[in-house]
């Protein structure tokens, strides 16, 4: 080791050539930024007069594109955006993780492509990174998929807009019951956090105002991508003779594939997975980003925006507002399940069937709602959920 | 969906079936480490090896369908995963062996480069769905369905196990092998013996790193048999984890990796017949495994029994 240290000397010359390369590098980067800032504040109304008056809207996605998963399906949702409305440009970064990695990707976008209407799509991005960069950019609008913007608390130009995909959920889970003769279900699930609660009880509900003798057994992974546990939890179920199953997890590849080997019935979610699995896929729960993104592009192109209170600085929805949306059913669904599905899908639309109706009880007994509570889909106090309901098999510590 | 539920037989059945699928990349990786250790060089790279062979696997599999057909595509990929480890393989051989150069600082970087490399050439393979290695299956005689599912046994599995004997021989009666523990245990006798510690040591690294690749192959075309860029979820590191814990011996490797692919099963088996508390426990099991066995065999007293001399020191 000392023979190391000793020959691991550096040469006066040498230190002097690293610490005049480094400042060079770190001077030319700061032009580089300079130069790319200047003309979006100083000239822009040349860049904008040579681009033809485009809006730049970046999308930034934790995973790749095409995961048949909660990415692709904001990956949908903005293609629709730049098809349909006509002057919005795209530009885009897959398998950001939610580190500053997030922030560099949306000052590159804002400074360098003069982006001016920015989509993080994943949930751990908001804070601090969204927060911290729309302080900064004040003109920059953030739009970010989870539902935790704040009045008061957050900056003017940030908004959230989430759906309430427990609708579809439920409506899958009717469809589950109904071809379930023995009524197992199963759930792979990644973490115990509220939404994945929310879905997991609105699947079994569906599936018990079927067959009220239904149950979802429950298995986390612990992890959003974890495919071997994820696989594994698949095949245990299959196992334990669970007959349909569905998950929340980033990307169902896995557990549609693997069930499909087995020969289990599949109900999907995020997005359309039937080409995974064409014998057992029943149906799924997907997002629906296409509509909601196109009706903000051409807001965005009509001059509205957050900051002037032209845009709304929350937006959610379930069914009705085209927020989410179920996969077309499967070649396995029966004419009664599907008859049962489109009830189902009806009356959310509707308003008649409100999911979570008393009288409701968890899994370990305790009463949740009594006879004449009910708790609509818009109730803020569904986005703390923090139980299972009857009928689920698992715990949620 | 013929079969009914197995109730409590499902643990163990779900424990042995998970053994089966999830120990290959374990037992090719730990194999291929045993083999580089044995010449006194680490490869903490593999795990970015098994990434990139399992992307390598993927894609070739899925280009190649089309050409020679579904059934002979995923043997190339697996070729295709080796070919790819030894490249990676050889510029950590090289690297490692300059001058002043810190073996497991090289295999760190390795991790990350093959790691991106696989992300960065991978990305158009994710959603395609590749033709996938067939299993042999060995539970025929049971008439219920998870057992004969259970029991599907990949090619892959047979082929880690037939290299363990064979290397196991390879150290212990052949002249090669015995060149490779000699440039492991002490290089000064080996050099005086006129032996290239440089093209031995290179050789080992290469060849683990071949099979390194195949264990990726086994990830994307067996089990879980998808392309995704958290496939290894670290059972790379894992498995030169392994080596130490199996002495460097073939045989213990093949029972360490039996053991740790167990592991992996134990959290969702659980879970499924009800035991539902604790399942962050079991499903880090694995990992405390790993953990455990690192206290358990180190020491700063002493060095451990049967770890090549040179291995971890400056040549």
């Amino acid at each position: 080791m000392s023979d190391r240290n000793r020959s691991f000397r550096l040469s006066r010359r040498q230190v002097m050539r690293g610490l005049l390369a480094t400042s060079a590098f770190g001077l030319t980067a700061k032009f580089g930024t300079g130069c790319a800032q200047s003309p979006s504040s100083g000239g822009g109304a040349a860049a904008d007069g040579a681009a033809a008056e485009e809006l730049v809207v970046g999308f930034i996605y934790v995973g790749p594109k095409d995961d048949f998963g909660y990415n692709q399906a904001h990956a949908e949702g903005a293609a629709a955006m730049v098809a349909d409305v006509p002057g919005i440009r795209l530009v885009e970064e897959a398998s950001v993780p939610e580190t500053t990695a997030v922030a560099e990707t949306m000052r590159s976008m804002i400074e360098i492509d003069g982006a001016k209407v920015l989509f993080p799509t994943s949930f751990g991005y908001f804070d601090p990174h969204i927060l911290a960069l729309a302080e900064e950019f004040p003109d920059v609008q953030f739009f970010h998929a989870g539902g935790l913007y704040q009045e008061g608390v957050h900056p003017k130009n940030v908004g959230s807009y989430f759906g309430y995909i427990d609708e579809a959920q439920y409506v899958a889970g009717v469809v589950a019951a109904h071809m379930s003769p023995a009524g197992k279900l199963g759930f792979v699930a990644a973490k115990p956090i509220p939404q994945v609660l929310r879905n997991v009880n609105s699947f079994t509900l569906g599936a018990r105002s079927v067959n009220p003798a239904a149950t979802t057994q429950v298995i986390f992974t612990g992890e959003w991508a974890e495919p071997v546990k994820e696989a594994e939890a698949t095949n245990s179920m299959a196992d334990q003779g669970i007959e349909v199953i569905t998950c929340h997890v980033d990307s169902p590849k896995v557990v549609m594939e693997t069930a499909e080997r087995r020969g289990v019935m599949t109900s999907g979610y995020h997005a359309d997975q039937s080409p995974l699995a064409p014998e057992g896929y029943l149906t799924g729960a997907e997002w629906d980003w296409s509509s909601i993104y196109t009706e903000l592009g051409q807001e965005f192109v009509a001059g509205k925006t957050l900051m002037a209170g032209d845009i709304p600085h929350v937006l959610r929805g379930g069914l009705a507002d085209n927020f989410c949306k179920l996969s077309p059913y499967g070649p396995a669904v029966s004419d009664e399940a599907k008859a049962g599905g489109d009830a189902a899908v009806a009356a959310i639309e509707s308003g008649e069937l409100v999911i979570y109706q008393g009288p409701l009880k968890t899994n370990t007994g305790d009463e949740v709602l009594s006879t004449d509570q009910a708790l609509k889909t818009d109730n803020i106090e569904l986005e703390k959920m923090d139980y299972f309901v009857e009928g689920v098999i698992g715990s949620v510590s | 969906m013929a079969a009914g539920a197995l109730g409590w037989w499902g643990v163990p059945l779900g424990i042995l079936a998970g053994t089966l699928r999830g120990s290959v990349p374990f037992l090719l990786v730990s194999l291929g480490e045993c083999l580089t250790e044995k010449s006194g060089k680490i490869n903490l790279g593999l795990e970015g090896t098994l990434l990139f062979g399992a992307m390598s696997a993927y894609a070739i599999s899925y280009l190649s369908s089309g050409i020679v057909g579904p059934t002979l595509a995923p043997w190339l990929g697996v070729l295709a995963a080796g070919v790819a480890g030894m490249v990676l393989g050889a510029i950590h051989g090289w690297l490692s062996q300059q001058p002043r150069v810190n073996d497991v600082a090289v295999g760190i970087a390795m991790i990350i480069f093959g790691g991106g490399l696989a992300n960065f050439f991978g990305k158009p393979f994710i959603q395609p769905q590749a033709p996938q290695l067939p299993t042999i299956p060995i539970g025929g005689w049971s008439s219920l369905d998870p057992v004969q599912s259970a029991l599907q046994i990949s090619p892959l599995f047979l082929l880690g196990v037939a290299i363990v004997p064979l290397m196991s021989w390879f150290f212990k009666s052949t002249r090669w092998g015995l060149y490779v523990r000699a440039v492991g245990d002490s290089p000064d006798a080996a050099l005086a013996m006129g032996i290239s510690i440089f093209w031995v040591r290179m050789a080992s690294i290469v060849g683990g790193s071949f099979l390194a690749g195949i264990g990726g192959a086994s990830l994307s075309l067996f089990y879980p048999g998808v392309w995704t860029e958290r496939i290894s979820s670290g059972q790379g590191l894992m498995a030169v984890a392994l080596v130490i814990f199996a002495r460097w011996q073939p045989w213990q490797c093949l029972w360490a990796s039996l053991l740790f692919g167990g592991a992996q099963a134990l959290g969702p088996a659980f879970q499924s017949v009800g035991i539902d508390s604790y399942y962050y426990l079991f499903n880090a099991a694995p990992y405390i495994l790993t953990l455990v066995i690192m206290i358990i065999t180190c020491s700063p007293q002493r060095t451990l029994a049967g770890a090549p001399g040179a291995l971890g020191k400056d040549s």
